[in-house]
């Protein structure tokens, strides 16, 4: 326990000099050498807060472990090879752009483990930490900045995520589902499609003070739409124009068609690659930036 | 330690603090005293760098919260009035958590996490779940994550209330020993008896304004007599009897349930209340405490 004698104030500090609106403190002061070794803390806050994560991810790692392994078996089972049969027997590799439907469907579940992940991690956690289990509050008070505590969620969340993707990769090559050797960077791209949907959502989740159920809301009007309309289970073509514009917002889509172009050479122009690229980057940039300042606003009450 | 000059806090057009001054000195222990919504809290949200004032200066440990937020935060160790522990975390692990969040190494934070159990008398509940604590064990949980930086000033906001008795005390104790340690303590409360314990100096905070600031004992001489004389004639009566012992007593406050005869005796103010031939339900002489001197400032009690 310190009292610091030296902790008084300078007499430049008091009485909030008029003329001179900065306050700095003495050389040798308490306040001082806070500033020199709170630099460390700007610097590396972020990863603390997702050490933080990390030891509460502990509390459910059951579920963690289970959705990481019982997805891609479940859904590759069910729709790579139950209903590939069903569509391989009955239209050939024509159906589906020319590869098997297992193929076919992989990196689009490669893509929706990752929303899952995203779905998860980016909703009632939030709130959780602003509302019922408020420690969102507790690392501001310590010299934690509302950015950081954003910032280590979305890198904590990020490392979830990966191992999740790489482990349903790990299962698509057992069953055979990718042709191609550059298959591996689908999961980058299933990174940047369930984050870049993600921050969106958590921005939206920090906004939220009351739970009157806009989560469930979210998931029942817009997660499970966009699964089913964001060319998974069959080409984005087969809709009627009119449906169609589902799948282009959807980042799960714009996801889907880029890991598609890995995984098995999915044919599409190099522009629209491009675009998929910029689409979900820019809502990543958004949705991280959109949640950083809403938090800032939440937490200086 | 901590300046604050005309501090100011808005809410749309509500001023929460409303040019609020004090200063505070190192190794001091200062209170805000007042009842709740008086704008205590908000003060101890801007003094701990983590609410933007509206206008004012204020400067802790030298540096402006504007500007120096994580800097000043890392040497201040803060009580919320309602616990924020991880519950999703053990008791130990709060503090290894929360430790560093100050920057500080894994191996001192453990070693000090086991110092400040020991301190707050929750070493055997060390690999507990936080809810399976009781209110006053999870107070004593957050006043040691409170100190796990070492901090040069302890804010602690209604550290008590919420408690029984016995884990009052217990808390009481504990923060009696910083205090004798040297640590600067910035506590609000709306406890008269927790502000003369822990208090060298206080204001009494209304509205978002300071109506006096003195120590305890000063505030006492100042706004309110030696003794009180509490009677109680029930609470039809208690009006009707105001008017007939008017001009007893250096003063008389007539609550709702009770009448209140400030007096530098208050023996000998019973002794003529009897003699007028009253006779209440119940009297009680007092030594004054801060309680009245809020009552003397605002005409309300502390506890509505």
């Amino acid at each position: 326990m310190s009292a610091d004698p030296q902790g008084t104030v300078p007499t430049s500090a008091r009485r909030g000099d008029p003329g001179q609106g900065e306050i700095t403190p003495a050389p040798g002061s308490v306040g001082d050498r806070a500033i020199r070794s709170t630099r460390r803390i700007r610097r590396w806050g972020s990863w603390y807060v997702a050490e933080h994560r990390f030891l509460s991810l502990r509390a459910y790692a059951q579920t963690v472990v289970v959705t990481a392994f019982g997805n891609p078996i479940i859904y590759l089972y069910a729709m790579g090879v139950g209903l590939a049969t069903l569509v391989d027997a009955n239209l050939g590799t024509d159906a589906v752009g020319g590869v098997s439907y297992l193929a076919f469907v992989a990196p689009a579940l490669l893509c929706s483990a990752a929303i899952a992940v995203a779905t998860e991690e980016f909703t009632y956690p939030i709130m959780l930490g602003f509302k019922w289990n408020p420690v969102f509050f507790a690392m501001n008070a310590a010299p934690i900045q509302p950015g950081q505590i954003i910032n280590g969620i979305v890198i904590a969340v990020a490392v979830r995520m990966f191992v999740a993707c790489g482990i349903f990769y790990a299962f698509m090559v057992l069953f055979g589902a990718v042709p191609s050797g550059a298959g591996f960077i689908a999961v980058g791209v299933a990174l940047l499609t369930g984050l870049g949907f993600g921050t969106l959502l958590m921005a939206y989740a920090a906004t939220l003070t009351e739970d009157t159920g806009q989560l469930a809301m979210v998931m029942r009007l817009i997660i499970l739409p966009m699964t089913l309309f964001s060319g998974t289970f069959f080409p984005l073509g087969v809709l009627p124009i009119w449906l169609q514009w589902i799948g282009w917002i959807s980042p799960l889509w714009h996801g889907t068609e880029l890991a598609r172009v890995f995984a098995y050479g999915g044919s599409e122009p190099l522009w629209l690659s491009v675009l998929h690229v910029l689409y979900l980057a820019v809502l990543l940039a958004f949705g991280w930036a959109a949640a950083r300042s809403i938090t800032a606003r939440r937490l200086n009450k | 330690m901590i300046v604050a000059e005309n501090l100011v806090k808005k809410y749309k057009e509500f001023a929460a603090v409303d040019g609020v001054s004090f200063e505070v000195a190192a190794g001091e222990s200062f209170g805000l005293l007042g009842p709740n919504g008086a704008g205590k809290s908000t003060t101890m949200r801007m003094v701990g760098a983590v609410s933007t004032r509206t206008a004012g200066s204020l400067s802790i440990l030298g540096m402006d919260p504007d500007r120096h937020g994580p800097e000043i935060r890392s040497r201040l160790g803060v009580v919320p009035q309602a616990d924020n522990l991880d519950t999703e975390l053990r008791v130990r692990e709060n503090l290894l958590v929360y430790g560093r969040y100050f920057g500080l190494p894994r191996a001192q934070v453990a070693r000090r996490a086991d110092e400040l159990l020991e301190f707050a008398q929750l070493t055997d509940k060390a690999k507990s779940k936080v809810d399976a604590l009781s209110g006053g064990m999870k107070r004593r949980l957050t006043i040691a994550r409170a100190l796990i930086n070492d901090p040069s000033i302890l804010l602690l906001d209604e550290p008590t209330t919420g408690l029984d008795p016995q884990a009052r005390h217990i808390l009481w104790d504990r923060l009696f020993r910083l205090k004798e340690q040297g640590t600067t303590l910035l506590l609000t409360t709306h406890y008269m008896d927790e502000a003369e314990q822990l208090c060298d100096r206080l204001v009494v905070v209304d509205k978002g304004v300071i109506m006096a600031e003195g120590a305890p004992v000063e505030l006492i001489r100042r706004y309110s007599s030696r003794e009180v004389l509490e009677l109680r004639f029930g609470s039809d009566l208690n009006a009707e009897v105001a008017g007939r012992i008017a001009g007893m007593g250096d003063r008389i406050e007539v609550l709702p349930d009770r009448i209140l005869i400030y007096s530098e005796n208050g023996e000998s103010e019973l002794v003529r209340i009897v003699e007028a031939g009253l006779t209440p339900i119940t009297s009680l002489v007092r030594r004054s405490s801060l309680e009245d001197v809020f009552l003397r400032l605002t005409g309300r009690t502390l506890i509505e």
